[in-house]
């Protein structure tokens, strides 16, 4: 049966593009990876590439076309062996079974939406059985899942409802994998660490099966300490000034508490903005700089960690920041984040200080390219004017993506950051 | 000198506290329960099992009235009050002394005496002054729940009764008044209804058994009504004047209207509230919320090794509930793999009164609140065979989905033997069926639980018989 591409989302929030062109035309082949067409929404223009190989069998929507809703079928490719007759068996009304592939294509091409869960480990195709109730099969099919992606916590491992509603909120299901897709998207992620590479210890142990955060998060890391060439810059910050201005900020008002947190987004969503070279991601054969400073904040979360995300973090006052934070950080702990709030941004911020670590270096969050990794404040000897003296002080190392911030790029960044948490009055202006 | 160093003490063996201490046992765990009073605590020995005992006699002569309509002759029926009373305490003190086999069976070491905590990994059991001292790595509070008094209504257990004096009464009251609508007070009214009083039901919500689906509620008022019962919703009792035979309540209702009425005995239920005193729990870190424990999915309290389990945990008060909690906690002590939370929309809720009401999940109110497009299905008895042939025509059933993912959120029941119906919806829920296994699993005519079918396909609009 041919498979039928789908308009993509090229953002969480996207629901309809413009389908500029396209590259190909009908009965050409095309092979994994080469570019289909080219769609334009008011941020940027993207490429769709194939996933599969084929041969285009019928476009359905004309290059040029405004106002194309998002997995509105667009073109059906015909496999190998398939002739033109097998496309009357595809209504093009018909929902299409096969929107997953073209998403993952999205997710490949387009940084900005961070990659997700797809699991190499297929369980159905081999034919043995997925336990699971129905009505977590009735919830992932609904939202075009397949359910052997999923793990299942119910009883010996039964995917339940709470499964399928965990993996979609952690954003399972903007990358819906299918065996068709799972070529394609080896070709252009990185390959999943086998499973079995190294045998397992003998001796008595317990199997925890993974959940999709965790899942989501071997994937993720594995990619990014494999793919982006991390280099680490680390610079102390008096913290003395903020402190007593935290102080003060407090005590005035019961409407917000801020945190050294909150300092620390909003000196790093400053320092970006005066630096947007650095508030750039990767993409593969350009880099993308962004106008919106987006700051991802990393939560410990029952199970794992997830980055919620602070939009337009320089824009926003330091109650303000607090104030969302507070209200992510809830919502994290509670699992009701919506893939927007997740999702997106170039930099992230990882404070450990509240367990007294003192400096320590953290890998890039993909497709970001840069993470400050945020060590405690303490109380430690100084040289100042020739003599010493005690200050309060603060490590923080920043992890970059040499392909997009070079060594005096981060220094600079740094010292920008450096010198509002030092002068916190200088992050009123 | 007995062993007094355990692995496990439940004090309380109520059916939180016996269920939690015989799968210790299974488990391996060196098990200990401490009891002041009866095995079974409050649900065998003065709620749940002589209630129904003294419902049934009820039942039976309600069957005997009608016995004409069946084609028997029957002259002269009447209720024996004293041998009533009497099966209800044998059936109670039988299935006692059953529990106390159960124990000995499972190797549990009994503790008689008022237990408490006395400091980390201890537990002090008194008893007639003498004090006896256990060691015990892990402990769970089981020790339930009481009436509920309010301030000027308290019962004096001569004229105005809690549930424990109402199981044993000395008269038949020829004017009874029942405050509080919930299943305990309802199951009362119902009985005493059944065998003659005159009954006024107090509730201060707008509806009777506030906590069933509205539907229900109506339906189960108007079926009291036709039994005669007096029904006074949205009104509170404000005061309860003694005399030497009669008690005068002052009633005053939503619009702050007072009104007097004189009765023999009065019933107070108006909920209850735990047995969170006298447990040790100065000094620890275990956090009581009013009159409750409060506990992780677990039973875990804030007190590492000390758990709560059941009625003393707060509302659902359900021994059903209470025993799962306590196999949970216990499993998850052990170590067992596989353990899971209990899932509290899936707990069903039983009313023995006539008609029976039964329910599970969540209301049709409840969940379009949750933000549920729902779809609604409903079987009325008089459509249903058996009902008929039973003679039982007044009832209905009703189940409530998720439109779009056809999750059976609720059912909902009002009755005969709606109380063994309901676990097929348990089941249901539990193993999180949609409509279509529910559609395609074939049930037995005839039988009452066609209706449950029934009801399904009406939400999806296929019902057959109506």
């Amino acid at each position: 049966m041919p498979i039928t591409i789908t308009m993509p989302a090229l953002s969480p929030t996207m629901t309809e593009g413009k389908l500029a062109n396209w590259q190909v035309k009908e009965g050409d082949s095309v092979a994994s990876g080469d570019v289909l067409a080219e769609i334009e929404t008011d941020k940027a223009t993207m490429e769709v590439e194939a996933v599969d190989e084929g041969i285009v069998g019928k476009i359905l929507v004309d290059g040029g076309t405004e106002n194309v809703a998002v997995n509105t079928p667009i073109a059906l490719l015909l496999e190998e062996g398939e002739d033109a007759s097998a496309l009357d068996t595809v209504s093009a009304a018909a929902p299409a079974p096969a929107a997953a592939p073209v998403e993952e294509t999205q997710v490949a091409v387009t940084p900005e939406a961070p990659a997700s869960p797809a699991p190499a480990a297929q369980t159905a195709p081999d034919g043995k059985r997925v336990f699971s109730s129905p009505l977590a099969r009735r919830i992932a099919a609904d939202a075009g899942l397949d359910i052997a992606s999923i793990s299942g916590t119910g009883p010996r491992g039964r995917i339940v409802k709470a499964d399928v509603e965990q993996y979609i909120a952690s954003g399972g299901a903007k990358a819906a994998p299918t065996p068709v897709t799972d070529t394609g998207a080896a070709a252009t992620t990185a390959p999943a660490p086998a499973a079995s590479a190294t045998p397992p210890h003998a001796g008595e142990h317990e199997e925890i099966p993974l959940n999709g955060m965790r899942k989501t998060i071997a994937k993720r890391l594995t990619e990014a300490k494999q793919t982006i060439p991390h280099f680490y810059l680390t610079i102390e910050c008096e913290l003395d000034n903020l402190l007593a201005m935290r102080k003060e900020l407090n005590s005035r008002s019961d409407e917000y508490k801020i945190s050294v947190n909150d300092f620390i987004i909003r000196a790093s969503a400053l320092a970006l903005k005066k630096l947007p070279a650095a508030n750039a991601i990767w993409g593969g054969d350009k880099i993308l700089q962004y106008k919106d400073i987006d700051i991802s904040v990393a939560v410990a979360v029952d199970g794992g960690l997830i980055t919620p995300v602070v939009r337009g973090a320089d824009q926003k006052g330091l109650a303000g920041i607090s104030n969302e934070m507070k209200d992510l950080a809830g919502k994290a702990k509670e699992g009701k984040l919506m893939p927007e709030e997740y999702q997106g941004g170039c930099f992230s911020i990882s404070n450990l200080g509240m367990f007294g670590i003192k400096e320590f270096s953290a890998v890039i969050n993909p497709p970001q390219s840069a993470i400050l990794a945020v060590g405690a404040g303490e109380q430690r000897p100084v040289v100042k004017d020739g003599a010493l003296a005690m200050a309060t002080v603060m490590s923080v190392t920043l992890s970059c993506d040499h392909r997009v911030i070079d060594g005096a790029v981060g220094a600079e960044l740094l010292q920008y950051f450096k010198g509002y948490i030092e002068e916190p009055l200088t992050m009123m202006l | 000198m007995s062993d007094t160093s355990f692995d496990l003490v439940v004090i309380g063996t109520g059916p939180g506290g016996y269920v939690a201490a015989i799968r210790a046992a299974q488990l391996g765990l060196k098990t200990a329960v401490v009891e002041r009073e009866h095995f079974g605590g409050i649900c065998l020995n003065w709620g749940c099992i002589p209630t129904k005992a003294l419902l049934r006699t009820a039942e039976v002569y309600r069957n005997i009235q009608h016995a004409t309509s069946y084609g028997i002759k029957v002259e002269k029926a009447s209720v024996d009050l004293e041998a009533t009373v009497k099966r209800s305490r044998q059936v109670a003190a039988q299935l006692s002394g059953g529990i106390s086999g159960l124990l000995k069976k499972n190797k549990v070491s009994v503790f008689e005496g008022q237990g408490k905590l006395a400091g980390s990994g201890k537990v002090s059991v008194e008893k007639d002054g003498k004090t006896t001292s256990l060691a015990s790595k892990h402990i769970i509070l089981a020790t339930g729940a009481r009436a509920r008094t309010l301030p000027g209504l308290e019962p004096d257990g001569k004229f105005v009764w809690s549930y424990k004096e109402a199981l044993v009464p000395d008269t038949t009251p020829k004017k009874l008044l029942v405050v509080g609508s919930g299943a305990i007070g309802i199951e009362f009214a119902s009985f005493f209804n059944e065998i003659g009083s005159d009954v006024t039901v107090v509730e201060v919500m707008d509806r009777v058994l506030p906590v069933e689906d509205a539907e229900i509620s109506a339906f189960a008022e108007r079926a009291f009504k036709k039994q005669g019962m007096t029904i006074k919703k949205g009104t509170t009792v404000t005061d309860l004047k003694k005399s030497a035979t009669t008690v005068t309540a002052s009633f005053k209702d939503a619009k702050g209207k007072v009104t007097t009425d004189s009765f023999d005995r009065v019933i107070m239920a108006v909920g209850i509230v735990g047995n969170v005193e006298n447990l040790g729990l100065e000094g620890t870190k275990v956090k009581v919320d009013r009159t409750h424990i409060e506990v992780d999915e677990y039973s875990r309290t804030g007190e590492p090794g000390v758990y709560a389990i059941g009625d003393l945990t707060g509302p659902p008060w359900l021994a059903h509930k209470a025993s799962h909690e306590g196999v949970i906690c216990v499993e998850k002590i052990a170590g067992v793999k596989d353990v899971h939370p209990l899932n509290t929309s899936n707990i069903p809720g039983c009313t023995y009164c006539h008609p029976q009401v039964a329910s599970v999940g969540l209301t049709e109110e409840a969940a379009k609140a949750a933000g549920h497009d729902v779809k609604v299905g409903r079987f009325p008895f008089i459509g249903n065979g058996k009902a008929i042939a039973l003679g039982e025509p007044e009832g209905l059933i009703k189940s409530v989905f998720n439109a779009k993912t056809g999750e059976l959120l609720g059912a909902h029941m009002i009755g005969a033997e709606v109380t063994e119906l309901i676990q097929g919806f348990g089941i249901a829920k539990t193993l999180e069926t949609t409509e279509l296994e529910l559609m395609h699993t074939v049930f037995p005519h005839p039988t009452l639980s066609e209706m449950m079918h029934e009801s399904v396909l009406d939400a999806f609009d296929k019902v057959i018989h109506i």
